[in-house]
């Protein structure tokens, strides 16, 4: 492997890295705009400049390859000089609006003017005039003036959706970017453009004079829209909860993971949040008493579902668990079924269409969790009833009381009739979930569950790999995660492992259940670990 | 005067048929190098110092041989008929007069480097020079010249002829490759070079038309008698194009070891009106200009490198004591701001504030503090840049100031001080 020098640190690199990501090795950031490790190298902004001994003129550190014996300096006064150049060029023309620019604040124009320009501005004549807020489609907008003609939009659909709607358009200092004649920038992942633009040329529609991004905190966590699990960052407002109608998710970002989405997230997956900050969300434990709906407390609602449960024989009660809830929630709901000696248990709904797929990120299960409830054995036992078996036992009254966790069941790919029916037949309909929908009406109780961004918890992705989601947020009103709504009715039950936190419930996961062996909720890290390959 | 070489057949009629120049010889000396390595070729190429005639004069041999050895992807070999240097038309003649010397050039150059298509770069505005030009290349067909086993060689060669649309930087060798490719015509980061990853991905050799006008030459008469012709470490003649204020203006074929005296007062007859010589500009609108004390210069890529500017495309633009230098500066800025890519930053921003900044001093809108940021701006974004667009922009804005000074101060405060006298007076802000 080739060693370079950098700033005087020796560095070790793979065969084939360029000098910014030797840099990054080292320690050592080198300013750049048009750069980015998911794309092509196009040279353009001309800021990665250093200095590479034995070469007369400065290189640009993107398309130099870091060779044995390199010698590279970053902070020499001439490098120094040319970013300040650099930064000036950049800046003539843009119309310093940052008071109403969206990317404020987290602008690279800003941040590398603060680290490497600091000029005098020498620029007295008129600005060149470009187009602005230009809807570039569903999710992007344009605004022409602002942008640097980095070109990584164009490179993102050009390489990586290969759907090539952007161009750079006319020439010299009135080039913009823009649309080719009759296209529009909604492939699925055109939100990814909003990402990489390193200004606030290409803002997102959806977030556009929402919030400002300095009241925003920022948590890990996994996109629950799909079975590949994407990594993203889960941006909350809680600091002025005036702004954005009072939506405490304000936006979602893709977070970095090789194994997973690299740099990327689909729109469905960037734009899947509203329901979290909906009208729609149950809030509190509620009984329904003839027409009436009750409200209850926890403490009420508690010795009432164990009673509803206890008042059937196990084999008159089904339970529908969700691949949307966790691992910890699956893992305990399973030990409860199992203390409650239930049987009739599945999660495997069908949904009305197939999911779309593709040959990137996307995943026709829908769901964050199926693998998880696989491993986990949220199946029916040999001769207990699936899913729809359970419907049709309950239409026949040989099924006295069911448990859905999540599903909206006529919204499913079952007739919704049937389904309507078998829900009406029943003694004890009980839902357990975040929001309302075509179930949650007709239950006799009703537990409302947190959404996966008010809650810990992991999720097994389709390769196997778990990975955690954190707690950006409360949960609205009295909603608790599903584990703990479980680990609590547990307790009543009798049931001996009844974890009070969500660490306990994986940890207590790993020992149970043999794929997990060896995992810790500490060890999943930010990056995941696959399930059988501990060690 | 050298004797003509690339012009010997100018004036002959249909002096752009077959016929014609088979009879002064044409084509002889294509069997002669059938009969020699490939290898040997590039040698003799080398031997006789033939410099690249487009603009940046680089060995013409030594580009040849960094085709790499034994590649198994196409060469291939493309003509840069782009021709777009301002004061520059030195191509277009040979594309019309004498196309078949191309031709015959071409064939041997691909024979050389291995290629068995050759591309044709033709500016979009040369109408006429493609269409005869295409005409050679068609009666070359039928004479089986070109195409499969020329000649009974057992050599195979192609010319795809393609017509540019009109942008200056398709002539920079990476630009014209992607406008070829079919893409926006934006140079190419470099390395990799063209000779290792050119055209659709191959080996690739960019040659100027001029160029490769003189292969079949140096083939038939020795790389010896070419270097001859010229000086220690460029051989042979070059064609050039004088234009501006000279009694006939037009192209001039010289030993590239003329003077630029010679050239301006033999060639083309001295200063008209009785008007003395105020400014030149030697080497096409990139290279620095020269003040009349500055003209005792020899024409070829060191001398005038010696003096501070570049041969390039030897159009020699020739100024009178009527020409308002900032004004000439304000239309060659209005140009490169004009026909920068704008894909590198430096160039695209700059080119546009350097012209906004000399058509305010020419409107007499100018501050003082105007001429050393231009100054200061040039030579900061000089060298930062993918291709060499912008240094042959700054070339311009340098030496036109630091040599005119006191002539744009005059100007600097003055809102009535634009002279009207000189060249182009045009108010058209760039498009």
């Amino acid at each position: 492997m080739p060693k370079v020098r950098i700033d005087g640190k020796e560095i070790e690199v793979p065969v084939g890295t360029n000098v910014i990501e030797a840099a990054r090795r080292a320690g050592i950031e080198v300013p750049h705009y048009c750069y980015h490790p998911g794309l092509s190298i196009a040279g353009q902004c001309r800021l990665c400049m250093v200095e590479i001994e034995k070469n007369p003129r400065p290189q640009i550190a993107c398309n130099t390859e870091a060779l044995d014996g390199m010698v590279v300096h970053t902070q020499t006064p001439k490098i120094i000089e040319t970013r300040r150049s650099v930064m000036e060029f950049h800046l003539i023309n843009h119309p310093l609006d940052c008071p109403v620019c969206d990317q404020a604040g987290e602008c690279w124009l800003q941040i590398y003017y603060m680290q490497h320009g600091l000029y005098e501005p020498r620029m007295v004549d008129n600005k060149v005039h470009k187009p602005k807020a230009v809807p570039l489609g569903r999710h992007v907008m344009l605004d022409a003036e602002r942008c640097i003609l980095c070109s990584r939009c164009i490179r993102f659909c050009d390489e990586i959706t290969k759907t090539g709607e952007l161009g750079i358009f006319n020439r010299g200092d009135h080039s913009e970017v823009g649309l080719f004649r009759a296209k529009e920038l909604n492939n699925p992942y055109s939100g990814n453009v909003i990402d990489i633009c390193p200004v606030g040329a290409l803002t997102d529609r959806d977030f556009r004079f929402k919030v400002r991004v300095w009241y925003l905190d920022t948590t890990k966590s996994i996109c629950p829209g799909c079975s590949r699990g994407c990594n993203i960052e889960v941006h909350t407002n809680s600091s002025r909860p005036h702004h954005n109608d009072g939506r405490r998710v304000a936006r979602l970002k893709p977070r970095f993971n090789d194994a997973v989405n690299r740099w990327w997230i689909c729109d469905p997956g960037r734009y899947g949040f509203k329901w979290i900050d909906d009208p729609s969300r149950l809030v509190t434990p509620a009984r329904r008493d003839g027409l009436k709906t009750v409200e209850v407390s926890w403490d009420e609602m508690i010795p009432l579902v164990l009673a509803r449960l206890r008042s059937y024989r196990p084999d008159e009660i089904g339970v529908i668990a969700s691949p949307h809830m966790t691992n910890e929630d699956l893992f305990v709901l399973k030990q409860l079924v199992d203390h409650l000696r239930i049987s009739h248990l599945d999660f495997k709904i069908p949904p009305r269409e197939p999911g779309y797929e593709d040959r990137f990120l996307i995943k026709a299960d829908k769901n964050p969790n199926t693998k998880g409830a696989e491993l986990i054995g949220l199946i029916p036992r040999a001769g207990a009833l699936d899913a729809r078996r359970m419907l049709s036992a309950a239409k026949e009254r040989r099924l006295k009381c069911l448990w859905v966790f999540h599903h909206d069941l006529l919204a499913s790919g079952w007739p919704e009739t049937e389904t309507l029916e078998a829900l009406l037949s029943v003694e004890s309909l009980i839902f357990q979930g975040t929001n309302q929908n075509g179930v949650s009406p007709h239950a006799h109780l009703t537990l409302p569950s947190a959404a996966y961004v008010e809650r810990d918890g992991t999720f097994t992705n389709f390769q196997g790999r778990v990975q955690r989601i954190r707690k950006a947020i409360e949960p609205l009103g009295e909603a608790l995660p599903d584990w703990e709504i479980l680990s609590r009715i547990g307790r009543a039950a009798g049931l001996a492992l009844a974890p009070t936190r969500v660490q306990d419930c994986f940890n207590a996961l790993a020992q149970g259940v043999p794929a997990f062996a060896g995992m810790t909720y500490r060890s999943i890290a930010d990056t995941g670990q696959l399930v059988g390959d501990v060690r | 005067m050298s004797e003509k070489i690339l012009t010997r057949n100018f004036h002959l009629p249909e002096s752009h048929t077959l016929k014609v120049y088979r009879e002064t010889g044409g084509y002889q000396a294509l069997a002669k190098a059938f009969a020699m390595e490939p290898q040997a070729i590039t040698d003799v190429v080398k031997r006789s110092n033939l410099r690249g005639l487009g603009g940046a004069g680089f060995p013409t041999g030594v580009k040849w041989g960094f085709v790499p050895k034994g590649t198994t992807a196409p060469v291939y070999l493309v003509i840069n008929a782009d021709e777009g240097e301002p004061g520059t038309v030195k191509d277009r003649y040979i594309l019309e007069k004498d196309p078949h010397a191309l031709i015959e050039g071409m064939i041997i150059a691909g024979y050389a480097i291995g290629s068995h298509t050759a591309f044709v770069y033709i500016r979009g505005e040369y109408v006429q020079p493609w269409r005869i030009f295409s005409e050679a290349v068609r009666e070359a067909y039928a004479a089986g010249l070109l195409g499969k086993n020329i000649l009974g060689s057992g050599f195979d060669l192609d010319i795809v002829i393609h017509r540019g649309a009109g942008a200056y930087i398709c002539g920079e060798e990476t630009g014209l490759i992607s406008s070829l490719e079919g893409k926006k015509g934006w140079p190419k980061v470099k390395p990799p070079f063209p000779a290792i990853r050119g055209a659709f991905g191959s080996p690739t050799i960019v040659n100027n038309v001029e160029t490769i006008a003189h292969v079949p030459h140096i083939i038939n008469r020795g790389a010896e008698w070419f270097a001859g012709l010229g000086t220690k470490t460029q051989g042979g003649t070059r064609m050039y194009s004088l234009s501006g204020h000279v009694q006939r203006p037009g192209v001039y074929e010289a030993s590239v070891s003329v003077t630029l005296r010679e050239l301006i007062h033999k060639l083309a007859g001295g200063i008209p009106n009785g008007r003395k010589l105020k400014a030149v500009v030697p080497g096409g609108s990139s290279a620095a200009i020269l003040t009349a004390d500055e003209i005792d210069v020899v024409m070829d890529v060191d001398g005038l490198r010696t003096a501070g500017s570049m041969a390039g495309s030897a159009g020699v633009i020739v100024m009178d004591e009527t020409v308002s230098i900032p004004e000439a500066l304000m239309v060659v800025a209005r140009f490169y701001a004009h026909e920068s890519c704008g894909q590198c930053t430096p160039c695209r921003e700059s080119t546009g504030w350097i012209y906004k900044m000399t058509r305010r001093i020419v409107e007499g809108k100018g501050r003082k503090q105007d001429l050393d940021t231009i100054l200061d701006v040039a030579k900061r974004g000089a060298g930062t840049t993918i291709c060499a667009f912008y240094d042959g922009a700054v070339g311009p804005y340098i030496s036109y100031i630091e040599k005119f000074r006191p002539e744009f101060e005059g100007l600097i405060g003055k809102r009535e001080a634009a002279t009207g006298t000189g060249v182009a007076r045009v108010r058209v802000p760039v498009p």
